[in-house]
């Protein structure tokens, strides 16, 4: 398990999801202390590519040793990637959350919503 | 032969398919003494198989000892203490098998006709009787056969009840401590779940429900006391809120332990109660024996009540006759059958027999001592150096049960509460409850019971003293329990990532 981090490229959501906004395309995942708070993720149910996603809702779920847990979407667009390689080792969201544990690719259909997210330090903050 | 063969507490048992031998029996069939057909004249050929069945071939003494070593290497109540919080882990008294297993009970076939199983039908309706009294609702169905099932029969009463005056409903609330099984029952039942917050003093918050609580909204199914082990001080006015909107309040048994003979259901203002006998009303559970979850409704959902319903039909006046159980199937409005037969037959054995034995003031004292015993276990909890690292979630006097958070043990000893868990099955204790209120950071959710003593309760406390301490020292000790029990930590990630679920026979 990799050491607590928030990088600071990363837009966050108080449901402890990230995104990272590169021009009108957005990455989501899950936070570390998302991450460490579920345990070890044993499923990640992918949503399908061309399902449209809202901010603050949720868009999958992910299923750890303890329980299943809504995953929120941070940001509104349509999926237009997601991360198979999931399917075969969901614990990639344990072992690099930011990295190659990323759930979904969605195209933004209001980038000016990434507005309302926090940064790293001020999501930090709401941990402690 | 290998090394597994006569282990008895090594973790490799062979199965029993394993030690399957062709053509050893344990049973020899008495001699045949009616005239023999030929299988063809029995069975039409589709019927019939192609080849025998594969079952295990052993002899009695193989059978014998598999499943004996098989069950030493249990922990259960029988063997130590199970603090296992909203599972009521109480003491089953052996009476209630001595009573069950008489062969009235035991041997009676369930498509028996009425007239030839009034005894057991009579144990079934006084058995209704007792438990609309301690929910303080008039009308009992014994059909549901756990509290899940319980909680459908609810769901689906709720929707019948609705249909009924016209209406269509489509959202059920459920408070964000819930059980996981009220909001799985409300999917199942075709209702979308909408979770209501809980307050800095652990009561559903009531400015959250009303906000929720609009005409399209079914049913709030609440757990009193809640998961939290409190007892919701707004009932009065959750009920006030829910029927306002024309919806149902169905009340989750799961804790009904905390409150038999103090308050009822039925008074609160609910609509459907369950109960689970196997939690309260003492069936061995846990993997020990079926459960039962009856419901105990209002007049208002009587008529969609499961069929068919047991009931007591009172002799012509002046004729002297005895009156007669019966099971009425004339109920049209009913939701319907919720399985075959008429329920888990034993668990009303038992759970009469435990009923009848307290009586009215004894089942008050159950909760009475159950209470009392959670909260001296909190106190205890809360002193000795003990409080710092797992601190209690609410800071109020409790009901039969009460959640810790072990977030600062975790922070401050490196020691997770699934790491304590593990480490008091070294001790010979059944882990808590964990990782359960949801909204709990590393949860223990505790149940003593009243069935435990005194020195039971503070060689708990002791245990939890020393594993803090030793994890002081060494946290990799707790890291890496159990080590005394047949299988060490299991790996539960790939348990479920990768399972094998077929056996080879």
């Amino acid at each position: 398990m990799p050491d607590p981090s928030y990088p600071d490229d990363l837009l966050y959501h108080a449901e402890h999801d990230w995104a990272r906004v590169e021009g009108e395309q957005a990455t989501l995942g899950i936070t570390w202390y998302a991450q460490d708070q579920l345990g070890e993720v044993v499923f990640f149910e992918t949503p399908e590519v061309g399902r449209q996603v809202r901010k603050d809702e949720p868009y999958a779920e992910v299923e750890s040793v303890k329980a299943v847990s809504d995953v929120i979407s941070p940001l509104s667009g349509v999926v237009v990637a997601v991360n198979d390689s999931l399917k075969d080792q969901p614990e990639t969201i344990n072992e690099d959350p930011y990295g190659e544990g990323w759930l979904v690719k969605i195209k933004l259909s209001d980038p000016s919503e990434g507005d309302a997210l926090m940064k790293a330090d001020a999501y930090e903050a709401t941990l402690q | 032969m290998n090394g597994r063969w006569f282990t008895a507490s090594a973790d490799d048992e062979l199965t029993i398919y394993e030690r399957s031998r062709g053509g050893r029996r344990a049973f020899v069939p008495p001699e045949l003494d009616v005239p023999k057909r030929a299988l063809d004249q029995l069975l039409a050929p589709e019927l019939r198989r192609s080849e025998p069945p594969r079952l295990p071939e052993l002899s009695e003494p193989e059978i014998v000892r598999h499943y004996n070593r098989l069950s030493k290497r249990n922990f259960d109540l029988d063997t130590g203490f199970y603090p296992l919080g909203s599972c009521t882990m109480k003491h089953n008294p052996k009476l209630h098998e001595r009573v069950a297993a008489l062969p009235g009970h035991s041997k009676l076939h369930p498509l028996q006709d009425p007239a030839h199983a009034q005894g057991a039908l009579e144990l079934m309706w006084r058995l209704q009787q007792e438990l609309a009294d301690v929910a303080g609702l008039p009308h009992v169905s014994l059909q549901p056969s756990a509290g899940s099932h319980g909680e459908l029969a609810g769901v689906l009463l709720t929707r019948a009840y609705h249909e009924d005056h016209g209406e269509r409903r489509t959202k059920v609330l459920t408070p964000d401590t819930a059980h996981g099984t009220n909001p799985a029952t409300v999917t199942m039942g075709g209702y979308e779940v909408v979770k209501v917050g809980t307050d800095k003093r652990g009561n559903v918050d009531l400015d959250d429900l009303r906000a929720k609580a609009t005409d399209e909204v079914a049913c709030l199914m609440l757990t009193n006391p809640s998961t939290v082990g409190l007892f919701e001080e707004g009932i009065e006015e959750i009920a006030h809120i829910v029927h306002g909107v024309g919806a149902t309040l169905y009340y989750d048994g799961a804790n009904l332990n905390a409150i038999m003979g103090i308050s009822r259901p039925g008074d609160m203002g609910f609509d459907i109660v369950h109960f689970n006998l196997h939690k309260s009303f003492t069936q061995p559970h846990g993997g020990g024996g079926p459960g039962a979850g009856p419901i105990a409704v209002s007049d208002r959902i009587e008529p969609y009540l499961p069929r068919p319903q047991v009931v007591r039909r009172e002799p012509a006046e002046g004729d002297g006759a005895a009156p007669f159980y019966d099971l009425d199937h004339d109920r049209p409005k009913s939701i319907g059958r919720l399985r075959g037969f008429q329920g888990n037959y034993g668990v009303f054995v038992r759970s009469y027999a435990y009923i009848r034995s307290l009586g009215a003031a004894g089942l008050r004292e159950v909760s009475e001592v159950a209470v009392l015993n959670a909260n001296y276990l909190l106190a205890r909890l809360k002193g000795e150096g003990l409080a710092q690292y797992l601190p209690a979630a609410y800071d109020r006097i409790c009901m039969h049960e009460f959640v810790l958070s072990g977030a600062p043990m975790k922070r401050e000893l490196q020691i997770r509460t699934l790491d304590l868990a593990k480490r008091l099955l070294d001790h010979g204790v059944h882990p808590p409850t964990v990782y359960f209120p949801l909204i709990v950071d590393e949860a223990l959710l505790i149940e003593p019971t009243e069935t435990e003593s005194k020195e039971t309760l503070d060689r708990f406390v002791e245990v939890v003293a020393d594993i803090l301490r030793e994890a002081r020292d060494d946290p990799s000790v707790a890291q890496n329990a159990p080590y005394t029990t047949p299988v060490r930590r299991l790996d539960e990630a790939g348990a479920a990532r990768r399972p094998v679920v077929r056996q080879p026979m």
